[in-house]
């Protein structure tokens, strides 16, 4: 039997688990939101690690087939995006059900069934919705969390509703959401399987009855290859899907690490610092890396490490989270944008502003005061990029500098603006020999280096190149 | 609990009646010399049989009892910002809150405040700022050269021995009523020099593996009577030597250093720590340090009160020359490349695993320059490396969960070097 190695990294905001192989490569993903329930956090990264691990399973046992096939690629995707909505739908029935029991504990009867009537409602318009955005994979791939989709669709549909009720919905949702989130939903992969499945099958059988018309509104013209030949390819996969349902993921050791790691329930000798892990991982994806930068929700690392992937040294800020995710996140909400939002737009800067805050708190009122004199949005939040790398910059300097190679890893590296000031500063203060690393994974990267100490089996045994 | 070594019990009762001393100095009629710990002239004021009262002392005390934060917050009231040095606030607020010393006696007002400046430019506006409450009070000030160029000239000594005999030495007779006696103050520098040959020895021991002393945590009470003003007096030798026979006592029977939750059965990880303790979580500072068998085996700020390692002696043969020198080779006083050249000597002779900062976040004199040493350190020695901050005696600032989550990655990072080192 294969043995996998599972590595935890339980952030300020979010919980990221990797499944390794015996030979390091990564073969699982998972991430959720953290929550106040930090075990439930973690159990759910592990277990959406361990689903992505059999569908990639799947993937590279299909190997060429895949390659030779498109539609066999396109179908094992969309399953996997069926397989989402339903995990998510598992959920929604849950909040459902929570948002009617909140109802009656805080509303009097009369003003209860009003209430009640109008979740019911907005449950019956959010649910079709949130289905065809999975459905046709304008979602699934966002990265959102439960709590981000479904608090944007609810508020959607009160914002419609008469104002009388606004508040009462609100508080119903926000007392709600959180038992949800910190409840543990189990999924039988097998029975979750098979009703994807069922429900894509169900899909391409519909869209064979449909107009062209309809179709080129859903979906792109490469899909429709499928629509003809859904059957065989569902048959043709079926044995290898029913195959890694029934697979048994052995993992033969652990390693939990982050912020909540004291907190999760493993052995204390399966517990390692982010530091190490951040290094590690980064090291292992790019072997001679010599300094990392670890950017995440509430602190920033730079660390230096040897030819090993060992920390030679480290330096985290200290008192203040400015210049760290949660920093972007503020931001966010001062403009009302999302996170995913905020690069882009600060890339389209024309005069980029000079942000002098080095507090995330007094950075709203310098916002609020540049709008106030007509600078422009994409010109302020290009400030505030920037003032993020520039206190990167200050840590990186106080662990050592940049010694090549560089590697940025931590949730902050998806951030395009963050990058293209982490690039240009990185080279104009060490030069621009500097080999600069950004990985795909990089929010990965302390999951993967605690999964990497748990297959060495640290202390026992020590890591080898 | 930990029994009481027989030298615990000495220098509670030494502190215990300087105190006292103090508390009936009015009635006694003695005499009270306000002073700073680094280039502290003991030796002197002894000579003219006045009693010393340490500020940064109190204040360490203070923090140490749970009571900085109240004085402090009544400096501010006063008018202290926040980014002043917390020992002085923490000392002007014991203060305005009537100067009730660490055993619950008053202590009295100063008849002289004697600034020995040596390398900290915040004692200066610390003692203007006790002039301004205490007004008319007697002040001399030695000022002492900074060793720019890593030695001491002997137009520097001449320098010092000048300003002794005209500044501080008439202040003091003033102050005192007393004639200078250069023969008693002769007999004290004997009792100094055997004093400092002692403590050269206790912080020695931990060449030993393991070893029988953590020179940081424990070693801050060891050094207590040396800089709290007995040094060159017998009690003092007394003392250290009593220290020294437990110590001896300790190797003979391979044993690992005395914590408050008894003695380190496997000692882990050996460092040398560069800066002062935080005072005000000193237990569960000290706490994170001996839960994972790490053991301090040098530390620089156990030398802030004199560094006897490189062979300074006071000398009785050449006695306002040996006063002089002492206060040039304070470790405040020491060129950066002075400083690191001693932590270097630390970690070979005491063959440590790791270095480790505590930056102090208020005090600029000591903290600057405290990155580049760790640089050059870990350049040299290809030692691992650490940095933490917190503060001195403001509770404010020792944030316990930042620091147990970076001495954690340090102390893991440690653990890593080893397995690598023993494959």
């Amino acid at each position: 039997m294969n043995k996998y190695y599972l590595g935890v990294d339980l952030g300020s905001t979010t919980s990221k688990a990797v499944i390794i192989d015996e030979k390091d490569n990564i073969i699982g993903r998972g991430i959720t939101n953290t929550r106040a329930n930090y075990k439930v956090a973690a159990d759910i990264a592990k277990l959406e690690a361990i689903f992505d691990a059999r569908f990639n399973i799947l993937e590279s046992k299909l190997g060429s087939e895949i390659k030779d096939n498109p539609d066999s690629k396109k179908y094992i995707n969309e399953l996997k995006s069926v397989f989402k909505y339903l995990q998510f739908h598992k959920r929604l029935i849950s909040l459902h059900t929570q948002l009617k029991q909140t109802i009656s504990d805080i509303f009097e009867n009369q003003k209860g069934k009003t209430i009640s009537k109008h979740i019911d409602e907005i449950v019956n318009v959010i649910e079709p919705k949130i289905k065809y955005e999975f459905l046709t994979g304008n979602l699934g791939n966002k990265n959102q969390f439960f709590r981000d989709i479904i608090s944007e669709k609810y508020n959607e549909q009160v914002e419609k509703l008469d104002k009388e009720f606004f508040e009462s919905l609100m508080s119903v949702f926000d007392k709600s959401i959180t038992p949800v989130e910190n409840e543990m939903v189990e999924y039988d992969f097998q029975e979750l399987v098979h009703d994807s499945i069922s429900i894509l099958n169900g899909k391409y059988e519909n869209l064979k009855d449909k107009k062209d018309e309809d179709i080129s509104l859903h979906f792109d013209a490469e899909l429709n290859l499928l629509t003809g030949n859904i059957n065989s390819i569902s048959d043709s996969l079926k044995e290898h899907i029913e195959q890694i349902a029934k697979m048994e993921i052995h993992i033969a050791n652990m390693v939990g690490t982050g912020y909540g790691r004291a907190l999760l329930p493993f052995a204390e000798d399966c517990i390692k610092s982010e530091i190490l892990c951040h290094a590690f991982g980064a090291h292992a994806v790019f072997p001679d890396t010599r300094t990392v930068l670890d950017i995440g929700g509430q602190d920033t690392k730079a660390i230096q490490v040897d030819s090993n992937g060992l920390v030679t040294s480290f330096y985290m800020n200290d008192r203040c989270a400015a210049g760290c995710g949660r920093y972007l996140g503020y931001v966010a909400d001062e403009f009302n944008l999302s996170l995913n939002e905020m690069g882009p737009l600060a890339l389209n800067a024309e005069n980029e502003v000079n942000i002098c805050s080095t507090c995330t708190v007094f950075a709203g009122a310098e916002i609020r005061e540049l709008l106030n004199v007509g600078q422009q949005r994409e010109d302020i939040l290009a400030g505030l990029h920037r003032a993020i790398v520039i206190r990167a910059m200050s840590l990186i300097a106080r662990s050592g500098g940049v010694r090549n190679e560089f590697t940025f890893t931590g949730g902050v590296a998806r951030n395009q603006a963050v990058l293209k000031y982490i690039i240009e500063m990185v080279k104009d203060g060490y030069g621009n020999d500097i080999k600069i690393n950004i990985h795909t994974d990089s929010i990965f990267m302390g999951a993967l280096g605690g999964a990497m100490f748990a297959r060495r089996n640290i202390p026992v045994k020590i890591p080898s190149n | 609990m930990v029994n009481k070594e027989k030298s615990m019990v000495i220098q509670k009762e030494m502190i215990a009646n300087l105190f006292k001393e103090l508390s009936t100095a009015k009635e006694t009629g003695k005499k009270v010399v306000y002073t700073f710990v680094p280039g502290n002239l003991s030796e002197l004021i002894h000579a003219f049989d006045m009693l010393p009262v340490y500020p940064e002392i109190n204040a360490l005390q203070s923090g140490m009892r749970k009571k900085s934060d109240s004085f402090i917050k009544e400096a501010e009231k006063f008018g202290h910002s926040e980014d002043v040095c917390t020992y002085v606030k923490c000392d002007v607020g014991m203060m305005l809150k009537g100067n009730i010393g660490p055993t619950g006696e008053k202590l009295p007002p100063p008849d002289l405040l004697l600034l020995s400046y040596t390398g900290c430019f915040t004692f200066m506006k610390w003692f203007e700022s006790l002039e301004d409450l205490y007004p008319g009070v007697e002040i001399a000030m030695l000022h002492t050269p900074y060793q720019k160029d890593g030695e001491i000239t002997k137009e520097m000594t001449e320098y010092m021995v000048r300003q002794l005999k005209e500044e501080v030495i008439p202040k003091m007779e003033k102050v005192s009523g007393k004639k200078y006696d250069e023969s008693k103050l002769k007999l004290i520098l004997e009792n100094s020099a055997k004093t400092e040959d002692l403590i050269v020895k206790i912080f020695d021991t931990p060449k030993n593996i393991p070893t029988p002393i953590d020179a940081y945590f424990a070693g801050v009470y060891y050094i207590g009577p040396i800089n709290i003003g007995f040094r060159g007096t017998p009690e003092a030798v007394e003392y250290y030597n009593e220290l020294y026979k437990e110590i001896k006592e300790r190797i003979k029977l391979g044993l690992g250093p005395i914590t408050p939750e008894g003695e380190i059965k496997e000692e882990q990880f050996r460092l040398v720590v560069e800066g002062p303790p935080n005072w005000t979580s000193f237990r569960e500072f000290w706490k994170l340090f001996y839960d994972m068998g790490a053991v301090i085996v040098a530390s620089s700020y156990t030398k802030v009160g004199g560094v006897y390692d490189m062979g300074f002696r006071h000398n009785p043969d050449k006695p306002l020359e040996s006063l002089g020198e002492y206060c040039m080779n304070c470790y405040t006083n020491l060129s950066l490349p002075q400083r690191i050249e001693l932590l270097e000597k630390c970690i070979i002779d005491y063959h440590a695993d790791g270095f480790l900062v505590n930056s102090i976040k208020s005090c600029n004199s000591f903290s600057a320059g405290q990155l580049l040493m760790m640089r050059k350190l870990e350049e040299k020695l290809e030692i691992p490396v650490g940095f933490i901050e917190s503060d001195l005696v403001d509770p404010r600032y020792f944030s316990y969960a930042n620091i147990k989550n970076r001495l954690e990655s340090f102390f893991q990072m440690l653990e890593q070097r080893k397995l690598i080192n023993i494959n």
